[in-house]
């Protein structure tokens, strides 16, 4: 059963004259994590400050659970956690009379008030700097105030603006796995500029440019794109890269090949032509019939970070683009 | 209401986590003993009153209530937390409403802050007390309406120094419109009701007939409505002005 808990039409916003957001339709459902792409200035932040009720859309509409935020905002706004971008907090407070404030706002009763705000420090690793001003906390402490923040209600919808923006990697991992276990019961909308986090967390992402949708699709979809997709990456002992680019030049699939020099080995990566979809097959059946040794051989999804340089800047020129 | 209460206890608070409440304290306090004591004759007078007191009050909260203001919005705009509350659910007017109480109950522990003035005359001699405690229920009423203004002149900017001063000089007008001298530049050509109209905004006018004891309900209504009107123009000035 699909349970949609946000829905996005035909959102637009523009700054006098300036069309930051153009068009934005998007739905995540319950279980769903949608990642939010796109290059500087694209309308991310934009888009999330319309969906949360900070800013007025020019044109479109917003459903949250059902709620039309234009129509029924505090009932929209008591089921989102939000994550603004920068993760905005009063400098003077500490942590936990911060949370304490969101917690009275939210309305979360005095009975386990105190209990679930000693979990979410917890869990967000805030408790040793509990009672130090905001203010004094290093940056990836303030974000992870911010995050503790969004979650502390424990919101169905929740709408994070670069999360793991600023933390070091096991903090990084600590809220991709935290993300990913809420996102059971959650929708869950984050925006982020590292592609490993669509991987390693997204069940579906949606690139834009210039405020318009260019992709919208699971991380798969996305990496099939990329000319790396189904390319065959092997390992070849120093020096006989050559020899064996010579013998596999004779499969016609392969469309070309990158060499990259390294320490003791050498990276060759066959790319394949368009459509062909079982390189390997052909590859692997042709170092059986030699002797060349081969330390590693393995196949590529396909690269994002090139799929996303490519999609932006075609679209950044003028060229076609989807929608 | 949960909302307006949440916002009203952090923004109470907040004046207290940094020194310059003291501070702003301090210099209320000894503001009103000089202003009282030295510069308004106390002694001199022989009169076992507080009218020279309550009489500096509109002149002193002209430049130390837009201080008390300033930094209400202009701050959540320069630090982002205006997104912060935009996005939590509790209404802009529950907001506004929350922070400018705030304000005011803070000016009001820095008004009861003089009692010991009050208490001082009692000593000396036998004032007037009814007298004495309508002035002081006078002397909120007009804090609250400077307040007002600061708070809605606060939401326009991220500068708190530009509040400060935009405040201070919109304060200063309110208090001026009733001068004698004021009004008389404007008897030299405009028709006496405007003259009248411009005379009624003054908060000398009205605080002047509190500040003698006499309640007329004209002055709390005035003193009411200006509130009303100034909190309503804050509203819209965030509405209007939220996503700059
Ligand atoms: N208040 C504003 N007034 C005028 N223009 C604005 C305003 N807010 C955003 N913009 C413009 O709208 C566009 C989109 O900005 P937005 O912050 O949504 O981008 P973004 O995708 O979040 O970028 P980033 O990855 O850098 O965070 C930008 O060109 C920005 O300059
Ligand atoms: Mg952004």
């Amino acid at each position: 059963m699909k349970d949609t808990l946000l829905e996005v039409t035909g959102l637009s916003k523009s700054f006098s004259g300036l069309k930051a957001v153009n068009n934005i339709s998007l739905t995540v459902e319950r279980g769903e994590v949608l990642g939010f792409l796109g290059p500087n200035g694209a309308g991310k932040s934009t888009t999330m400050k319309m969906i949360t009720g900070f800013l007025t859309p020019s044109e479109g509409n917003i459903s949250v659970a059902g709620c039309n935020i234009k129509e029924m905002p505090l009932l929209a706004k008591r089921r989102i956690g939000y994550l603004p971008e920068g993760a905005p907090a009063y400098g003077e407070m500490t942590p936990m009379g911060f949370l304490h404030f969101i917690a009275d706002i939210r309305d979360i009763p005095r009975t386990h008030k105190k209990a679930r705000i000693d979990e979410v420090l917890e869990k967000i690793h805030l408790t040793q700097v509990a009672h130090q001003p905001i203010e004094t906390l290093s940056k990836g402490y303030k974000r992870r105030v911010g995050i503790a923040q969004a979650i502390i209600h424990d919101p169905e919808i929740l709408i994070m603006d670069e999360p793991t923006d600023g933390l070091d990697p096991n903090q990084k991992h600590e809220i991709r796995q935290l993300i990913k276990e809420m996102a059971t019961e959650k929708a869950i909308l984050i925006s982020t500029h590292i592609l490993e986090e669509v991987d390693s967390v997204c069940t579906r992402a949606i690139i834009i440019a210039r405020g318009e949708v260019i992709f919208s699709g699971t991380p798969l979809e996305l990496a099939s794109k990329s000319s790396y997709h189904n390319a065959v990456t092997i390992m070849v002992d120093s020096g006989l890269e050559k020899e064996i680019q010579l013998m596999l030049e004779e499969i016609t699939e392969i469309k070309d090949f990158e060499i990259t020099p390294q320490k003791d080995f050498t990276r060759m990566t066959m790319k394949p032509k368009v459509g062909v979809t079982d390189l390997r097959q052909s590859i692997q059946a042709k170092l059986d019939s030699t002797v060349y040794g081969i330390h590693q051989l393995y196949v590529e999804e396909g690269r994002l970070d090139e799929v996303f340089r490519t999609m932006t800047r075609k679209h950044e020129s003028g060229g076609i683009h989807r929608t | 209401m949960k909302g307006l209460k949440a916002i009203f206890k952090r923004e109470l608070g907040s004046y207290f986590d940094t020194p310059v409440a003291y501070v702003f304290i301090v210099i209320f306090l000894v503001l009103n003993g000089i202003f009282t004591f030295y510069v308004g004759g106390f002694f001199e007078r022989g009169q076992a009153d507080l009218a020279p007191f309550f009489e500096f009050h509109p002149w002193l909260y002209m430049f130390l209530i837009p201080a008390v203001s300033m930094r209400l919005w202009s701050e959540e705009r320069k630090s982002g937390t205006l997104e912060l509350i935009l996005t939590l659910p509790v209404s802009l007017t529950a907001s506004v409403v929350g922070k400018f109480l705030a304000a005011w109950v803070f000016t009001a522990l820095a008004l009861l802050g003089t009692i010991p003035i009050w208490v001082t005359v009692n000593y000396l001699g036998d004032p007037d007390n009814t007298v004495i405690a309508i002035s002081y229920i006078g002397s909120l009423l007009m804090a609250g309406g400077f307040l007002s203004i600061g708070s809605c002149v606060s939401a326009l900017t991220k500068n708190q120094v530009i509040a400060f001063v935009v405040s201070f000089i919109i304060c200063l007008a309110f208090n001026l419109s009733g001068f004698p001298m004021v009004l008389d530049v404007f008897n030299a050509w405009a028709p006496q009701f405007v003259v009248e109209v411009i005379g009624s905004f003054s908060f000398l006018t009205h605080f002047d007939s509190i500040q003698k004891g006499v309640i007329d309900i004209r002055d709390l209504i005035f003193f009411a409505s200006l509130i009303g009107f100034w909190l309503f123009a804050n509203v819209l000035a965030i509405e209007f002005n939220k996503g700059d």
